[in-house]
């Protein structure tokens, strides 16, 4: 039998940043699943032995992420006692009995330097053996944090995409006149707030190291562009020309943002430095309304919307300059670009029939696909490994964010308790560092 | 009294109120006033403003009329500044609606924006913003831009009627900002809109 248990310490960076100067918020976010896959793979996670003495308890959470994700189909473990905590306790006929295909294994313990020693073991009952084996330490206020990296090793090593759970979101809650910049974990749990206004805050973008958070702010009674750090809470004004200064999108080295100004008559795009130094240099050259710049992954074109041509659609150009080609052909209203991770593919908003929808389209083929039948959906923001796809709703007349597979067949709504939520914002998987 | 007495005491009424109440020199305030004379003084006090009353009062003699309109002129800048928001005066007026898409001011709107651009062609030193506003469907971003055009069209109009490019400044808060809080085309066409502001609203 073999004991592979590889160490890993949680890094808690950008949490430990979040706590100074931020407060904590009463707004939580909840998540109701509304959708499944079309094959789940039936998971019984045991719960991990002493537990239950902790303020946090691991595998609850470890289960609602990987449920919640629609990929994943809880199998009872009532009743089989012991339950098990190492391999050599395994009944395999007993769990495949039951259904299961995985069985997730571990224990709580005190490790000598005060810590709590979390190691759990995910086992594969057909092949009866160990698909993966870790061990974290981490201190109390750490515990539901490594849950989520629990969950995404157990999520990596069976669907073979990286896991997000540990990932952030941030958002921003409008409760009466007041609105609130909130980060928050990709569950919705622990939302804080970063920014508090009296006046809209807009278009949040993460940096591509998750370090900074880049949005639109109206607080001088005008939109300007601000990038705030994580970790300090400090930021500076990124685009603050004369008119209007909107819609920021970071190139992938986080060096700088293609952001949208009024300075020279219409909305247009333009370059400036995500240091704040420098000027703004213009990228395109239209009579019409440029704006919603998104650059690909490999940082040599943006997507963006244009009027040029009569209504809103989706054009293509080179970060260079130059001349822009139209992409969106399906429909009188394209906006909203936003580039999968793997660069082979784009979400929008698609109107159509007065209703405004979540959409993916298929860079090489063109082929669209509607993913969403709200009738007012809109900001859509792709989770990290490019599975999800985030985006902003409404429900009984109040914001809420929502969440959509991106072959539309898994769909998670966020539900806050108090005012509205818009304008979410995936990290990337680098803020967990 | 004779006729042409009773016009000049009309006159001088007239001229007395225009300068001393917070009544505006303008067409309309001045049509509160029932007597044709009354009219004619106002049109006269507005110097670049063509009057279609201008000859109802062909007897009277023009001394008055030029001693009125340098009144007139020396209490503007404070009259004025009342005008905007005499609910009487056009000039209270201050939002422009739009349609589904379209940054056209329409016909019903442009004497709101012509009167406005009248006033800044008389107060060079007045500066005032126009805020564009959009309603809440499809893109935020998008409708910041819409919003800012909308504006943006408002301050042209107001250049072409005389109005100097440095008096209006133009911002956009796009969806941001609604006044009517439902979610169906009833609130939509009254958030689709461009909103005046002077800096001492």
């Amino acid at each position: 039998m073999i004991f592979k248990i590889n160490k890993l310490i949680v890094f808690l960076g950008v949490l430990s940043g979040l706590c100074c100067g931020a407060a904590p918020s009463l707004a939580q976010l909840r998540i109701e699943v509304v959708g499944g896959g079309a094959s789940q793979i039936p998971i019984a996670i045991v719960a991990f032995k002493s537990e239950e003495g902790l303020n946090q308890r691991i595998t609850p959470v470890v289960s609602g992420d990987l449920v919640r994700s629609g990929l994943f189909k809880s199998v009872d473990v009532g009743g089989i006692n012991p339950p098990p905590s190492e391999p050599e306790q395994m009944n395999y006929p007993q769990w495949a009995a039951r259904g299961a295909q995985v069985v997730v294994i571990g224990a709580v313990s005190k490790a000598a330097d005060g810590r709590y020693d979390i190691r759990f073991r995910v086992m594969d009952v057909a092949k009866q053996s160990q698909i993966a084996g870790y061990v974290y330490y981490a201190n109390e206020s750490q515990l539901r944090q490594t849950a989520h990296k629990i969950a995404d090793v157990i999520y990596e090593k069976l669907t073979g995409d990286p896991g997000v759970f540990s990932t952030q979101i941030a958002y921003v809650a409008k409760r009466g006149y007041q609105y609130q910049l909130q980060v928050a974990d990709a569950d919705g749990f622990g939302g804080q707030s970063i920014l508090t206004s009296t006046e809209p805050i807009m278009s949040l973008s993460w940096s591509p190291d998750g370090q900074r958070l880049a949005y639109v702010s109206f607080e001088q009674k005008k939109p300007i562009v601000y990038v705030q750090s994580m970790r300090s809470g400090g930021r500076i004004a990124v685009a603050a020309f004369r008119g209007s200064n909107s819609a920021p999108a970071w190139s992938p080295d986080g060096r700088r943002l293609a952001v949208t100004l009024t300075r020279d008559g219409g909305s247009q795009l333009f370059l400036v430095n995500a240091d704040g130094t420098g000027g703004a240099q213009r990228l395109s050259q239209s009579s019409g309304i440029d704006t919603e710049a998104n650059f690909a992954p490999d940082g040599q074109s943006i997507l963006f919307t244009s009027d040029r041509g009569g209504g809103p659609q989706i054009y293509r150009m080179s970060v260079n300059g130059g001349a822009a080609q139209r992409v969106t052909f399906e429909g009188n209203y394209n906006t909203s670009p936003r580039h999968s991770p793997d660069g082979k593919s784009f979400a929008f908003v698609q109107r159509s029939g007065g209703r405004f929808s979540i959409a993916i389209q298929d860079i090489a083929t063109r082929q669209v696909q509607v993913l969403t039948d709200g009738s007012i959906d809109e900001s859509p923001s792709f989770a990290p490994n490019g599975k999800t796809i985030l985006y902003a709703t409404e429900v009984g007349g109040r914001g809420v964010l929502a969440a959509v597979s991106s072959d539309g067949r898994v769909k998670q709504r966020f539900s806050i308790n108090i005012g509205d939520a818009r304008e979410p914002a995936w990290s990337p998987l680098a803020a967990e560092h | 009294m004779n006729r042409i007495e009773i016009r000049l005491m009309s006159l001088i009424l007239a001229g007395l109120l225009a300068a001393c109440s917070s009544t505006p020199p303008k067409e309309q305030s001045a049509a509160a006033v029932e007597d044709r004379t009354a009219v004619e003084t106002a049109a006269a006090l507005q110097a670049s403003a063509p009057s279609t009353q201008a000859n109802a009062g062909a007897g009277i003699s023009g001394k008055p009329l030029v001693d009125r309109q340098a009144l007139g002129g020396v209490s503007r800048s404070q009259d004025g500044a009342a005008a905007l928001k005499d609910p009487a005066n056009i000039l209270s007026k201050r939002v422009i609606y739009f349609e589904l898409d379209s940054n056209v001011v329409r016909e019903e709107f442009k004497p709101i924006v012509s009167a406005h651009a009248r006033y800044l062609q008389q107060n060079r030193s007045t500066k005032m913003s126009v805020q564009g506003h959009a309603d809440e469907r499809g893109s935020r971003e998008y409708n910041l831009a819409l919003g800012q055009r909308r504006a943006d069209a408002v301050k042209q109009m107001m250049e072409v009627l005389g109005a100097q490019s440095d008096q209006v400044e133009t911002v956009s808060f796009g969806e941001e900002k609604p006044v009517a809080p439902g979610h169906d085309e009833d609130s939509w066409s009254k958030n689709r809109r461009a909103e005046l502001a002077y800096p001492n609203d």
